[in-house]
């Protein structure tokens, strides 16, 4: 029995681990992407990095601005209520001891009065966090299946992937903003000016023009492609360190098997706010493509995950 | 010129070695400030615990008038368990408590008023979710344990660790009283 137990922590700890490296090597894939895109734009231009460092700032501030503003949104237009100690004692115990188990802060507690299942949770940092259930979800789920739930949520918040996911989106924005930039500035003027200067000049010109029109047509899908894969990475790290959590990720499994099989798409959700749940709220098909462009693994694969563990 | 290199070298060195010394030392000390919360963590639960006993003894004894050497179990636990300096004392107190109150409550079995009364069934339910606080507690507890354990023997910390004085640390683990069956006899 001994022994089982090891192998079984010894799978999780390096589902973690694997997690872990995947998002870093993903994140530094995207730094690198965003990095070659600005100095290319840059050359293209004949701008300095000033440019390049205004447009980072200006398209965070209004990416921040919306990310903050989008979960307040979510808790607001789905009714939230925020609950006390007294109303709803189970699920306060529940995050209450996974709490204690995992160190992290109480985050605030809110109940979604919506039918379907599902939860989210939200925060810049454990100190700044909330977590969202569904009724249906507190209604349908056994106390186990629960405790899988609030435990991949509340490792979310642990592994500061709120914080990961706003900075991907600032620069998913940057590019998709350098992109947008360049291509109307090409389109009205730099191809004018390109044509006045020297004829050696111009063949130097005109590569970089070109390569840089390349780029802008393709980075801000890759950048998309890039986000959305380091939102499955850390879904994947999510339902690991709330095993982990728990020491039985068969709760969280049979959850999301739960939840997979409710047909009822969550009402107050949209493709922005998508990726907070802990489900993809957004039913739609299940195809290659799809999975490209989803902000979460197909239920099936995270389910054969937490059983292998 | 070749004087100079060789300086050069040699600061280096004397820099990394420095820096590796700091770091592992914060490092360490950090793991165990880190382990002696999630001590405190777990005495919070247990004193949480152990407040709760006088309450329950008191509405069982109203019922179960002549369960005497159960009460006075339950009691003794109590009070070594309030007394335990260390994780190790607290641990093997903490078992002997919960043995005494599986006994206890295989006995209130036989008192179907006592089952009914709410006041009873609140006190469960309050035990039953001290019991799930004190296993995640120790959960946490052990895991920093293992933290600490880890650092301070890999190599290269295992060098600073031994000059630093610092030893492994105890799990709190569950003893035999807390996985044994009870058995109940109504004579």
């Amino acid at each position: 029995m001994q022994g089982c137990d090891q192998l079984q922590k010894k799978t999780i700890y390096t589902h973690i681990e694997s997690a872990k490296r995947r998002t870093l090597l993903l994140m530094f894939l995207f730094v690198l992407l965003v990095s070659a895109f600005v100095e290319v734009i840059a050359l293209a231009l004949g701008l300095g990095y000033e440019a390049g460092i205004i447009a980072l700032m200006l398209s965070g501030l209004f990416v921040l601005g919306s990310y903050y503003a989008s979960a307040g949104l979510i808790l607001a237009m789905s009714g939230a209520k925020p609950i006390a100690e007294a109303d709803s004692k189970e699920l306060y115990r529940t995050v209450e001891n996974l709490c204690i188990g995992s160190g992290l802060p109480m985050p605030k507690i809110y109940i979604i009065n919506d039918t379907a299942l599902n939860a989210f949770a939200t925060g810049r940092d454990p100190r700044h966090a909330s977590i969202a259930v569904t009724r249906g979800l507190l209604q349908k789920l056994n106390k186990l299946e629960l405790e899988g739930v609030i435990a991949h949520e509340l490792s979310h918040i642990g592994n500061y992937d709120t914080r990961l996911m706003m900075v991907t989106v600032v620069l998913v924005g940057l590019i998709a903003l350098l992109a947008d930039v360049f291509l109307r500035f090409t389109w009205f003027g730099a191809g004018r000016r390109s044509s006045n200067r020297g004829r050696g000049e111009g063949m130097g010109g005109a590569i970089i023009l070109l390569i840089a029109l390349v780029m802008a047509v393709l980075a801000p899908i890759s950048a998309q492609l890039i986000r959305l894969a380091i939102s499955r990475r850390r879904e994947y790290l999510a339902d690991a360190s709330g095993a982990l959590l728990t020491r039985y990720p068969e709760g969280l499994a049979s959850a999301l098997e739960k939840i997979s099989r409710d047909n009822e798409p969550l009402e107050v959700a949209n493709k922005a706010t998508a990726s907070l749940f802990i489900a993809n709220p957004l039913k739609g098909h299940e195809s290659a493509l799809n999975n490209l462009f989803s902000t979460h693994p197909p239920i099936e694969k995270r389910v054969a995950a937490l059983r292998s563990m | 010129m070749i004087a100079w290199i060789i300086l050069g070298i040699v600061v280096l060195l004397i820099l990394v070695v420095v820096i590796f010394i700091w770091a592992t030392y914060n490092s360490l000390v950090r793991a165990k400030i880190r382990v002696s919360e999630a001590w405190s963590g777990i005495d919070v639960q247990l004193k949480r615990r152990s407040s709760l006993i006088p309450n329950l003894v008191e509405t069982v004894k109203g019922y179960a008038t002549h369960e005497r050497t159960v009460f006075e179990n339950v009691t003794r636990a109590r009070a070594a368990l309030m007394g335990a300096t260390d994780p190790k004392a607290a641990a093997e107190a903490n078992n002997m408590l919960t043995g005494a109150l599986k006994t206890l409550f295989a006995v209130a079995e036989a008192y179907p008023q006592l089952r009914a009364s709410e006041n009873f069934q609140e006190l469960q339910k309050e035990l039953s979710d001290t019991e799930s606080k004190i296993a995640f507690a120790r959960q946490f507890y052990n895991t920093n344990v293992m933290e600490y354990n880890t650092k301070i023997k890999v190599f290269p910390n295992v060098i600073l660790a031994n000059s630093m004085g610092y030893k492994e640390a105890a799990f709190f683990e569950a003893g035999e009283e807390g996985r044994a069956e009870v058995k109940v006899s109504f004579a």
